[in-house]
């Protein structure tokens, strides 16, 4: 009885070396906790190292504080920053992001729930691709271009104002331009002309989760819906809506937070008041006001927190 | 295996936090002795369009002939505010040179960030213009000894102006800032409201403390950037005033000069840039530079603490105030030679050249400087309202409060 010399079933001859990338993989078929840590090791230390890492020190900066007299940072832990951060002007503009952001989700929510649902339901699936295309287009142009051409759309003498000139209807623009808080001189130096470039901006972002999530609707659900004696109302309340939420939500998670942080609308559009991104630009670069800075910062962190919470509790990840 | 992972995620934490609170320090070295062979590089911080090698125009070109005659190569890395300027020295990658402007240059200097010059390496610093040869923005007693060390060389100057709609105004020319200050009927019968704008920085709480200077004695204010509390106050009030007057604030010289065509905006303070390019463009625009006086910028070029190419910045120091980069400079940028020799014989900036951009204003205008607690007079016990303080409040004037 001679003993096979392909021992284990491999086919080298006896002697030969085997090659090098044989050896690697039977290395890590052997110890498979170090194959694991190779494949999950660079994902991980990216989270961990620069993503968690920068928000712990974004956190830490926070806790510090600006010596009054001399403007130089303080590197003791305090909640003196996080008591200027409640300062009327700093409320303020916690507030007016976070009005404005609610108010942009709403809008996309509202715009875009219609264009997903034909898109899902009845778009033939050429139909689909060139609506999907539509939908996606914009985001393959620079944002800022985009936000520029607004401005000049939106302008008192732009092409928008005209517009509105020539089928007579100035007067109820002007109408809308006078209402305090949200009107101004002309659409792109309120608030009004602030919102629409918003939601035109993150419109995709809503538009893409909703379609996906409707389309994931059963149709028979509908039709059940309807055979025992449900109006279409009724049918949308208690059917579509509920199985769609999860979409709305993951879509309102991008409008809410990206109107959030944005920086760049608010300097352009409207009528220069501060939004929190611009502010925690203006303190880090201009005021050399790091503490401030990062507590401004925390601001959408918690706000989000508190939105994610909620969303848990209407049920929004329970169908995901 | 898992304490270890646990120790080394804890390390890694340590080493960030570390980081963060590390930076900062780093003493002030001996400034050059002697001039020693080019290092081949200098690396410059500039603003858009002070450095020129002729890419954009040919006729605008005072770099390659430094180049030829110094083995110096000049790299150039264009910042578009103050505060990226001093945020790109602070950060100290490999940077030689910065043109600092007034409001970032004492910052640059407090910071540590810069490096006092030994001006006997620079020959052509006496054909400096004396109004600026020991300007406050860039010199300053740092080693206690007495004597003002000097942080850089002057580079150009300008002035704020007022720019204003010739059809708004009739065609005559408005003589006071109070036209973006106060509520007022401009001469074409209709109100300035909304169809003003003022400047998006900090920096300009001092323009409304010049406009205080004049017209509300008792405050007492000699400086727009040495304010007391009261005076201070008293700035914010007429900013809060003007808020209700102003359309957009500005900070992008290009969206002004669409403001000024598309919006139907009648007056702002602004810069000779935008009313040049608005002029070329045929737009009915003009500027002035009222009874008050106006606010303006000097820059300077500064030399980093850790300048990896003293040899080279020196040399470019000592070519930056060669009569012919001052003059082509001036003319390209519309700004005013640190040294008066440019201001005859340039072929691009003309004899005129100088007069029209504001040679002869100087007295009229109150360089930016950032704010300092101790009202540029250390020592002296007074108190003034720091430059973050500024910030914060301009902020809070700009949302409406």
């Amino acid at each position: 009885m001679s003993v096979g010399s392909d021992v284990g079933g491999f086919p080298d001859a006896p002697g030969a070396r085997p090659s090098v990338s044989r050896r690697v993989s039977a290395f890590f078929f052997r110890h498979p906790r170090v194959r694991l840590a190779v494949m999950l090791g660079p994902g991980l230390a990216w989270l961990g190292v620069l993503y968690l890492g920068s928000l712990g020190a974004l956190l830490v900066q926070s806790f510090y504080r600006l010596e009054e007299f001399t403007g130089l940072m303080v590197r003791e832990f305090g909640l003196a920053t996080y008591r200027v951060l409640f300062d009327r002007a700093n409320v303020d503009i916690i507030l007016r992001t976070t009005a404005m952001a609610a108010a942009v989700t709403l809008a996309c929510a509202v715009i875009a729930f219609p264009l997903a649902y034909f898109t899902a339901r009845y778009a033939s699936s050429r139909m689909k691709a060139l609506l999907y295309l539509g939908v996606v287009m914009p985001l393959w142009s620079a944002y800022l271009v985009r936000v520029y051409s607004w401005k000049l759309i939106l302008a008192k003498e732009g092409v928008f104002n005209w517009f509105v000139e020539r089928i007579g209807l100035d007067g109820v623009l002007d109408a809308l331009l006078r209402l305090p808080g949200i009107g101004g001189p002309s659409l792109s130096q309120s608030y009004l002309g602030m919102f629409i470039v918003f939601v035109y901006i993150w419109l995709p972002y809503m538009i893409l989760p909703l379609m996906a999530a409707l389309e994931r609707v059963p149709a028979t659900l509908l039709e059940a819906s309807g055979d025992l004696g449900a109006r279409p109302g009724r049918t949308f309340h208690r059917v579509i809506l509920p199985l769609a939420l999860p979409g709305v939500i993951a879509g309102s998670i991008f409008t809410f937070s990206l109107t959030l942080g944005d920086f760049i609308i608010p300097t352009i559009i409207g009528d220069s008041s501060f939004f929190i991104g611009a502010a925690v630009y203006v303190q880090q670069g201009t005021a050399g006001n790091l503490p401030l800075a990062a507590a401004l910062a925390v601001v959408p962190l918690a706000i989000m927190a508190v939105y994610l919470v909620l969303a848990k509790r209407a049920g929004a990840f329970e169908a995901l | 295996m898992k304490r270890r992972w646990r120790r080394m995620a804890l390390l890694g934490v340590v080493s960030v936090v570390a980081a963060a609170c590390g930076g900062g320090g780093g003493g002030a070295g001996e400034p050059l002795q002697e001039l020693g062979d080019g290092e081949g590089q200098v690396n410059i911080v500039a603003w858009a369009g002070y450095i020129e090698d002729g890419s954009t125009d040919p006729a605008y070109d005072w770099v390659t002939q430094f180049e030829q005659d110094t083995g110096c190569q000049v790299e150039v890395k264009t910042a578009a505010t103050s505060d990226e300027m001093v945020t790109l020295m602070q950060e100290g990658s490999g940077f030689d040179l910065v043109t600092a402007s007034g409001d970032a240059s004492l910052r640059l200097i407090n910071g540590g960030t810069v490096q006092p010059i030994n001006l006997d390496l620079i020959p052509s610093y006496s054909t400096v213009d004396e109004r600026l040869q020991n300007a406050s923005w860039h010199t300053g007693d740092t080693d206690g000894d007495g004597e003002a060390e000097h942080y850089g060389t002057p580079y150009q100057w300008g002035s704020n102006v007022l720019m204003y709609n010739t059809d708004a105004f009739g065609g005559t020319a408005p003589t006071s800032w109070g036209v973006v200050f106060e509520e007022q009927t401009l001469p074409d019968g209709a109100t300035n409201a909304g169809r003003v704008q003022a400047y998006d920085g900090p920096i300009y709480i001092a323009d409304a403390a010049l406009y205080l200077m004049a017209h509300e004695p008792g405050l007492g204010i000699t400086d727009p950037y040495a304010l007391n509390r009261d005076q201070f106050n008293a700035a914010l009030d007429l900013l809060r005033q003007q808020r209700t007057l102003v359309a957009r604030y500005w900070h992008d010289a290009f969206i002004q000069i669409d403001d000024f065509t598309n919006e139907g905006i009648a007056a702002s303070s602004s810069w000779p840039f935008q009313v040049n390019l608005l002029k070329a463009g045929g737009a009915p625009i003009d500027s002035t530079i009222p009874s008050e006086g106006a606010t303006g910028w000097a820059d300077t070029t500064m030399m980093h603490v850790s300048a990896p190419h003293p040899n080279c910045a020196y040399m470019w120091m000592e070519w930056s105030l060669n009569p012919k980069v001052q003059g082509d400079l001036a003319a390209w940028f519309g700004s005013v030679p640190a040294a008066p020799a440019a201001c005859t014989g340039n072929e691009l900036l003309t004899d005129e050249g100088c007069s029209v951009n504001g040679f002869d204003s100087f007295e009229r205008i109150h360089f930016w400087k950032t704010p300092q607690s101790d009202c540029f007079e250390p020592g002296s016990g007074k108190e003034c309202v720091a430059y973050h303080e500024w910030v914060t409040q301009y902020l809070a004037v700009i949302g409406g409060r």
